[in-house]
This record gives structure tokens, sequence and C-alpha cells, in this order.
């Protein structure tokens, strides 16, 4: 098993490698900052970059990659990318909305009724 | 017209959709494509309580160029943060924005904008009044932040939602 | 050039493997089930990226589809364990 060595030509191999090598990097970040992120709140901002920026990057080259090789416009990547659009953000807050309704439940954050912040962590601004 | 195309610009879409699945535009997909495209939005008619009347296309467009930038910018600044800045000095706060926009379908843009962008997570409305709790990853001035989602997202959608609808 | 390239894919196949194995380290240690929960969906989609990057590999268009149907299913999975989380049942 290895890579099919297909010859990009230049002015399509120059983004192609920028694009995927940043994608890649970016899909680390995400998933470390996942991993070493000290809270949970603090945890859920990790993955949208993966999500969003990583996967778009990852897409594009995709597209590039396989519009040089069938040599015409492939565009069905678009498809995953709004699908994405669509479903990311009610995923990410429905987990902020079950993580904030469970804390509550438990009396680990306080709903505000008139504050600038809308829940405060216990003990937090007590002195 | 209206009565079998409700909603002209899903039937565009489902089309496209349909085309770019089977990656061809040869005349046989076409005809299933445009069936598909006639048929589901009158099935799905009684799922969609009211119709949505979108207005001004260039504020949108303005509005998705301005978002796709702030999502690509607010990315480099979450991945900045992760790797460079120490974690107990970071400032993740819940804060409260008291929103104009009504129309559930604008409100439901603006959830996508705002959770797409990293950095940032809706919460919810809050359930006495029509503020919303948003968290912030990093937070410096809860103005500015306030400010920029008003200015930036909300008059738009504003705009584009609400005005001229009765 | 076609060094390049293949050194590059090969990287990005790496990466997301290793983010893949990040978020499993989370899956086991995360103290609360909203981390569980919130790293299974990052598993998904470093799932469905690594199988567009091996779509790129092998050069083959199938990938593309097998990526598709995991973004669908990680969607609906996610949806269901917060439901669940949020009230406790997943059918009302």
């Amino acid at each position: 098993m290895s890579v099919v060595n297909i010859d990009l030509p230049l002015w399509l191999a120059v983004p192609f490698v920028l694009l995927l090598l940043l994608g890649s990097l970016i899909i680390l970040i995400g998933a470390l900052g996942l991993l070493r992120l000290p809270s949970f709140y603090q945890r859920i901002h990790g993955p949208a970059i993966t999500i969003t920026l990583g996967t778009g990057c990852v897409l594009f080259a995709s597209m590039l990659y396989f519009s040089n090789l069938e040599s015409r416009l492939v565009l069905h990547e678009l498809l995953i990318a709004a699908f994405l659009l669509l479903t990311a953000p009610v995923t990410s807050m429905m987990i902020m909305r079950a993580s904030v309704y469970r804390d509550l439940r438990a009396g680990r954050i306080i709903r505000e009724s008139d504050a600038k912040e809308s829940y405060r962590f216990p003990g937090q601004h007590d002195e | 017209m209206s009565r079998w195309l409700p909603s002209p610009l899903l039937s565009a879409s489902l089309l496209i959709m349909w085309l770019l699945l089977n990656q061809s535009f040869s005349p046989g997909q076409l005809l299933i494509g445009a069936i598909l495209a006639i048929a589901a939005p009158i099935l799905a008619r009684p799922l969609r309580p009211f119709t949505v009347a979108m207005r001004k296309p260039m504020v949108a467009l303005r509005l998705a160029g301005w978002s796709l930038k702030e999502i690509i910018r607010s990315s480099f600044n979450v991945s900045r943060i992760i790797l460079f800045t120490r974690h107990d000095r970071l400032n993740s706060q819940f804060i409260r924005i008291p929103l104009d926009l009504r129309d559930p379908y604008g409100l439901a843009v603006l959830s996508c904008i705002i959770n797409s962008t990293p950095g940032t997570v809706w919460v919810e409305l809050m359930p006495d009044s029509n503020d919303l709790a948003l968290h912030v990853f990093d937070l410096h001035d809860a103005n500015w932040w306030i400010d920029m989602i008003k200015t930036r997202y909300e008059q738009p959608l504003i705009e584009i939602f609400e005005q001229g609808n009765p | 050039m076609t060094t390049l390239i293949t050194l590059t894919i090969l990287f990005a196949q790496g990466c997301t493997m290793l983010a893949m194995l990040f978020c499993a380290i989370r899956l086991l240690l995360g103290p609360s089930a909203q981390d569980r929960v919130l790293a299974l969906d990052t598993l998904w989609m470093c799932g469905m990226i690594l199988a567009l990057v091996m779509g790129i590999r092998f050069a083959n268009d199938v990938y593309f589809e097998m990526a598709l149907l995991i973004a669908l299913t990680g969607f609906v999975s996610s949806i269901a364990l917060t439901k669940f989380l949020t009230r406790g049942e997943i059918i009302e």
C-alpha cells in the first residue's frame, strides 16, 4: 500500500501543499486544546477550529486534487462543507446547553437575573 | 407558480444537491432531480410553520463574507491562545447580550454564525427576556463583543429578515 | 515535487491520527459526561477528515461517500447523546 503518484502542475501543487499543511496543523492544535485546556467550558472551544478551518482546508485541497485528477471541475466536496456548516453549530450548542443545564441542576453555576454576566460560578466574585 | 414551487430557493438547492451527489448533468439525472426539487417542498410544506421572506441579497452576501473573514481570523486567534498563552490566565466568561432580533429564522442564522466562529458559543436565550447568553473563550472587553455582534451580525439580519415584513 | 506532495499527504494523515489519539485520551479521561460526548464528536469529525485524506492518498473517489456518511451519522448520534444528557431520556 503506497501513495499513488500523480504529478500536479506547479500552480496547483503549491496551494494544495499549503492548504493540506495548514489544515492538518489546525486539526492537531484543536485536538491538543481538547486535551490540555483545564475546564470543560474552555475545552469546548478547541474542536471548533478543527471542524471549521481544519475541515475547510482539507476539503478545498481535496477539491483541487480531484479536479486535476479527473480533469474536470469536481465540486461535490462542497456538499460536506454545507452540511457541516448546518450541523456543527447545532452540535456545539446542544453540548453546551446540556452541560449548562446539568451544572445548573447540580448547583455548580448560578443563573443571574440582571448582571453583565449571564451565569456565574459560585465563589468566583464573592470576596 | 406559488402552488407548484412554494419555495424556489429550497427547490434550487435540492436540485443542485442531487446533481452534485451524482456528479453528472445527463438528462436522466436532471429529470430525477427536478422531480425531487418539485415534490419535496410540496410534501414538506406542512412541516414549515410559516414561510420566510428574504430580502436584500447584497446585504446577505456582505454578511457571509464578513462572517467568513471573522471565522478565519478567530481560528488563528484560538490556536495562538491554545499554543502560547498560559491556560490559567485565560478569562473565559459568560456574557449577556440584549437582542432586538425577534424573527425565528434570523435567530437561527445568528446562532449558526456565532457557533461557527471559534471562540464563541451560543448558550441560550435567557428565559425571562430576549437576552442572549454567550460564552467567550478569552474575554478582554465585554462591550466590544456586544457592539460587534449588534452592529455586524444583528443589524444585517434585521434588514434581511424583518424589514418590510408586517 | 512528487516527493513533496507524498510527504505532505503522509504528514496530514499522521496529524489526523495523532488528533484522534488525543480525542481518545480525552474520551477515556474526561471527568464529566459532557466531556466524553464532546470528545466523541471530535473523534467522529477527525475520522471524517481521515477518510478524506485517505481518498487523496489512494486517488479514489469512494472515500468521499464514506466521509459524507460519517458526517451524517456523527451528527445524529451526537444530538441523541446530548438530548440524553439534558433530559435523561432520548425519546419523549
